[in-house]
């Protein structure tokens, strides 16, 4: 497994160390997950898979929670806008 | 308020006795509301939220589209947070068979003045491209409507306060009738008119109403916006629905406005518990799936049950109770008191006010029931 890895976030191209989550790649982006329901923007709170508060879409997939999954290579992670 | 007297007191402030409160203040009445829990709390809570126009019998057509004319009046005046959406329903064919259903509505529907809109398969499939495909098509009612009630009960209810009504909340009856109403606690009230609308719980507080529990559940998904647009209904929900004694589960989802999508439906007699019973649900999400795959990897967010008040020849009983010229039943809606509170409310005024109703009221009279159980 590589040491790097590059995926998409809303399209455009972050690095990562292997192992970190996609709430990781977020950060790095320095994009929020998701908009709630009144427009606020919402990332990672509890970190541990509970408040789901960390949503992103993972290759065309809604409402994963970006704290509890692995960055893959070429992934293609979106934010709700 | 345990000495206070009153016109009318409402027992219960669901949809129906908001409605009833609302339209009894309208009419100049001292109104006091006495509710076990919260506004909205039981059945108007658990259910869907549907104004939809019926065709099972002539007087379930007659007080549907009555009562959605009348919500369709009050539009403009209900606060943002009820979620006033004229989605549409379409009613989903699965076959030719059910098809010649919808000719069938089309033309009823045509014949008594409500717009609706045959599709083809084709047609069903650009309004609704998430359904699986080999449908043989179904029947757009555009002016049908998807609510949230427990805001429209509060919002009526709010309305009746600020015509003078008194609500109690949280409050235990011991037994209602003969201009009273007595509490658990003992303390009584006082009234010349006792309206009856506790839903499913109705008889157990006046005992010899043919209410039933019917148990449904729902669940509502995370936000997937623009995966629905209307609220579908399978045709075979008919067929379901129909049945007064088995279980049984129908395709029927709803879009929220915040794109989250109500999954129903169920109906099952006889359970009295209000946990969720796996089988039904897994059911239930399965026939849901049949209709619309993607539905399949979906998030839910929250599953529960409710009970509806339901009667055995499907209509609601609204008006005087035979044997105690102070009581007034509004209840029996099942699945259709969101949509017909307003109506049972105005019909509800006018038999107690002597004003000619809009609509005969003779199909929903709790005598057509009373008399069979007195003769019985």
């Amino acid at each position: 497994m590589p040491s790097e890895i590059t995926l998409t976030v809303n399209g455009v191209a972050v690095s990562v160390s292997a192992g970190a989550t996609v709430a990781i790649a977020m950060a790095v982006a320095g994009q929020a997950c998701r908009n709630s329901v009144t427009g606020e923007a919402r990332g990672p709170l509890c970190g541990i898979g509970i408040c789901f508060e960390c949503r992103v879409a993972i290759n065309g997939r809604a409402h994963c929670r970006s704290c509890q999954i692995v960055c893959q290579p070429s992934m293609d992670v979106r934010t709700d806008e | 308020m345990q000495s206070a007297t009153y016109d009318v007191v409402i027992i219960g402030s669901g949809i129906v006795g908001a409605a009833c409160a609302d339209e009894f203040t309208r009419r100049g009445m001292k109104v006091a509301i006495v509710e076990r829990a919260v506004v909205g709390g039981g059945a108007t809570a658990a259910g869907m939220g549907h104004i939809v126009v019926m065709d099972d019998s002539e007087a379930q057509f007659a007080l549907t589209r009555y009562s959605q004319q009348l919500w369709q009046a009050l539009r403009t005046e209900l606060s943002d947070d009820v979620e006033y959406e004229q989605c549409g329903t379409i009613w989903v064919a699965s076959d030719e068979e059910e098809m010649a259903e919808v000719l069938r509505k089309h033309e009823y529907y045509g014949e008594r003045a409500v717009p609706t809109e045959v599709l083809d398969a084709k047609a069903l499939h650009s309004f609704e491209p998430n359904l699986r495909s080999g449908m043989a098509g179904g029947l757009l009612v555009p002016e049908d409507v998807v609510i949230y009630p427990p805001c429209a009960a509060r919002f009526l209810v709010e309305r009746a306060q600020k015509r003078g009504a008194v609500i109690d909340l949280g409050r235990s009856i011991q037994e209602i009738g003969l201009r009273q109403v007595r509490f658990s606690d003992g303390s009584v009230l006082q009234a010349d008119k006792i309206v009856n609308a506790a839903g499913a719980w109705a008889a157990e507080l006046t005992p010899g109403v043919e209410i039933k529990k019917r148990k449904g559940h729902l669940v509502i998904t995370d936000r997937y916006p623009g995966f629905l647009r209307h609220q579908l209904v399978e045709l075979g929900y008919l067929k379901s629905a129909h049945s007064v004694t088995s279980d049984s589960v129908a395709f029927n989802v709803q879009p929220r406005r915040t794109g989250q999508i109500l999954i129903g439906s169920s109906r099952q007699y006889g359970a009295e518990h209000k946990e969720v019973d796996r089988d039904i649900l897994t059911h239930m999400l399965q026939r849901a799936q049949e209709y619309m795959p993607g539905i399949g990897p979906m998030s839910a967010v929250r599953t529960w049950t409710g009970f509806r008040a339901a009667t055995t020849d499907k209509l609601p009983l609204i008006g005087p109770w035979p044997g105690d010229a102070s009581l007034f039943l509004a209840t029996g809606h099942e699945g259709l008191g969101i949509t017909t509170s307003l109506a049972t409310a105005k019909i509800l005024v006018d038999q107690i006010t002597g004003v000619k109703p809009e609509i005969p009221i003779e199909p929903y009279l709790p005598s057509r029931t009373a008399k069979e159980s007195a003769h019985a």
